[in-house]
């Protein structure tokens, strides 16, 4: 118990001792495998998935099938990057897919003939929508003290029978569907092959320069950082998915005409990603979440405005919910009254698949894009091998249920955060 | 845009690092009949201490003794009903932790004062990041980070970057410690610090306490462990009933007399009994 306690009188140590002792590049493999990155069992469980569609149908790794994978994996990926915020704070939100849906159901109105208003008023209205939406809970939670569970639960059903109110004041029986071009263009419209090449080429080359530069300084100024080699290996790995990227979205997806390049949704998604992995990592106001996860009270001990930043939770979920509605409502070229009621549910499982906590202070934005990939996988690959939904649904039970168990047998003793 | 470490002074502060207690001027902290009531409930009554720096002044009591209000009112969890607080002989008000913080006075309390989701550095820094053009300066929280615990001779963690929820009893409350020190603080007030700690980790904390009182801290403990307490206080004050009883050098009293202090509030063994206002 007390064997990590050296018990001999406690000499100067030089300043070198203090932090500094080596890990070995086996203890980083292993920090890697458990760490809170340790995204490698899910990345291997997906590797499996893929290997599996691809062996039974020979669609699956076409390029018109991948880049449908990558666009239906967005949903999954805006709306778990969304319930991340909350879950961080150990907060939840079981409204997402129909806030999504309102969301897009206010762009789509407000862009139809009948009110004609500009693009760029009606799908930030759209989001804003959504953002009141998660402000009106947030009132509840935090200055009433009510637990998010409940609240966002009756927000679920409130939110619903707005949906079904006013799109059945539309009159268009039941669905209302998108006029608006650049609405629609989210998911249908994309970059040409050049911009595809130029967006992908350069968002590699930003991250890994800032990954090297970020290790090179740590390694400078004596500080624990990673072995080169392992840096190699990461932006290695990350040139392969920019390449893979550049190829199934520079391929021809159409049989009669030429249809290529990026969908516009994708680099959505990694601005988002990129910003909320910015304000977590690089910002007070992402400490302070963390904090406020992990133990609230000590973070109103140390002077942090705590309500302030579960407020700002609050809202970046909205605002996540709210992009994630536009591309929500662009890929199904309009809104129904009745949204997927699962749609939550998955948004949920992919930020825990990819390895966030329930509990609050643990998770990355970076856990519901590959959380939401393999949920798109899974849905993708089933219907191509037309499988039944029921079949569907208790295989990514399985995978949800799995990955919680790795996640959490491979936890256990992991110490080290980089 | 890279920039070379600045020299880290020591990065605790403190007058002039000497262990020697200034025998003139004001003490650093003196409290003046402060009482604290809740409701009906007085929970603290009157109580007049003196505070001097490069000294540990321990406060004893039993449980319900009201050894928590009085600190919690230095601190600034709440504000007392009546009485004066002089800091350096100046009257202050203390309303929230900030206002303590900003003082000086810096707090640990039992277990409630660190994220076990977060790494020592997060920890140490929490509240109160160093930041460069708005975004946190991770390199140069770490290394400030280790120059405090090896000027606090901590030496038993791993590595600064390890989670705070993976640290030993005795690490986790020298992180606390350090994390306390790190600021300018002139006062370290320590709740029960060596409470469900080992032998040896005890002996670290206890160790821990030499050494910011050999920086010219004042430090007050709270403590049930008498042995703990005469083998680091310089001063002890009895609290008994909201009330402080007496108060002293160490010199004064032995485990006898305190025990007997602590559970009736009197005692015969001891001379010039604090007069009380009860």
């Amino acid at each position: 118990m007390s064997s990590d306690l050296t018990t001999e009188p406690l000499s100067e140590p030089s300043l070198s001792e203090v932090g500094l002792q080596g890990v070995s590049p086996f203890q980083q493999l292993k920090n890697l495998w458990k760490g809170d990155s340790g995204l490698i069992p899910i990345i291997i469980g997906l590797v499996v998935l893929v290997v599996y569609f691809q062996s039974r149908s020979s669609e699956f790794d076409s390029a018109q099938n991948l880049t449908n994978l990558a666009v239906q994996s967005s949903i999954f990926m805006l709306l778990g990057m969304a319930e991340i915020w909350l879950l961080l704070l150990g907060e939840i939100d079981l409204s997402v897919g129909v806030t999504c849906g309102l969301s897009g159901l206010v762009s789509t109105i407000l862009t139809d003939p009948q009110y004609h208003w500009s693009w760029f008023i009606a799908m930030p209205l759209g989001v804003l929508t959504a953002m009141g939406v998660s402000g009106f809970y947030a009132f509840f939670v935090i200055k009433l003290r009510l637990p998010s569970f409940i609240v966002t639960l009756a927000g679920f059903l409130a939110v619903q029978g707005l949906l079904i109110y006013f799109v059945d004041k539309q009159g268009t029986g039941g669905s209302v569907s998108v006029q608006e071009a650049v609405l629609y263009d989210l998911v249908g419209g994309q970059f040409t092959v050049l911009a595809t090449w130029l967006t992908i080429f350069i968002s590699v080359g930003l991250l890994a320069l800032m990954l090297i530069r970020g290790n090179e300084r740590r390694i400078k100024h004596g500080l624990v950082a990673q072995p080169r080699s392992i840096m190699l290996a990461k932006i290695i790995g990350l040139v392969l998915v920019g390449l893979a990227m550049v190829w199934v979205f520079n391929s021809n997806r159409s049989n009669f005409l030429v249809l290529e390049g990026m969908p516009f949704a994708i680099p959505i998604d990694l601005a988002i990603l990129a910003l909320g992995t910015f304000i977590l990592t690089k910002t007070r106001a992402g400490r302070y979440i963390y904090a406020i996860g992990g133990n609230a009270e000590a973070a109103r001990r140390s002077g942090i405005a705590v309500n302030r930043y579960r407020l700002l939770a609050f809202l970046m979920t909205g605002f996540t919910v709210g992009v994630a509605g536009q591309i929500y409502t662009s890929r199904l070229g309009g809104i129904s009254d009745s949204i997927d009621s699962t749609l939550t549910l998955y948004a949920v499982a992919a930020a825990v698949i990819g390895g966030t906590s329930l509990y609050g202070g643990r998770g990355k934005m970076i856990h519901a894009v590959i959380g939401g990939i393999v949920i798109a996988t899974i849905y993708n690959g089933m219907a191509l091998l037309s499988m039944a939904s029921a079949t569907q649904y208790i295989v990514t039970a399985g995978v949800l249920l799995a990955a919680v168990t790795i996640d959490q047998l491979a936890r256990r003793g992991s110490t080290v955060l980089r | 845009m890279d920039t070379t470490p600045e020299p880290f002074e020591s990065v605790i502060a403190g007058p002039q690092g000497s262990g020697v207690a200034p025998s003139d001027g004001p003490p650093l902290l003196s409290l003046r009949g402060i009482s604290k009531s809740f409701g009906a409930v007085q929970a603290m009554r009157h109580v007049d201490l003196d505070v001097p720096a490069g000294q540990v002044t321990a406060i004893i009591g039993d449980n319900g003794a009201g050894k928590s209000t009085l600190i919690k009112t230095i601190s600034g969890i709440w504000a007392q009903s009546s009485g004066h607080i002089l800091w350096k002989g100046q009257e202050v008000h203390i309303h929230t932790p900030r206002d303590a913080s900003d003082l000086g006075i810096a707090t640990v309390y039992q277990d409630l004062s660190l994220c076990d989701n977060l790494d020592i550095v997060q920890n140490m820094y929490l509240g109160r990041e160093t930041t460069k053009k708005g975004l946190l300066n991770e390199i140069e929280m770490e290394i400030a980070t280790r120059k405090t615990l090896s000027d606090l001779s901590v030496s038993t963690v791993k590595s600064v970057r390890q989670l705070v929820g993976s640290l030993s009893g005795g690490q986790r409350q020298a992180v606390a410690v350090a994390r306390a020190v790190m600021r300018e603080s002139e006062l370290v007030i320590l709740d029960e610090p060596t409470a469900a700690l080992g032998v040896s980790q005890t002996a670290q904390v206890l160790e821990l306490i030499h050494t910011l009182k050999s920086h010219g801290l004042a430090v007050i403990v709270i403590s049930h462990n008498l042995s703990d307490v005469f083998a680091v206080a310089d001063r002890i004050a009895v609290m008994y009933l909201g009330t402080l009883v007496h108060e002293g050098p160490i010199s004064q009293y032995d485990t006898a007399s305190a025990v007997e202090l602590i559970t009736t509030g009197r005692s015969s063994r001891v001379p010039n009994t604090v007069a009380t206002s009860v």
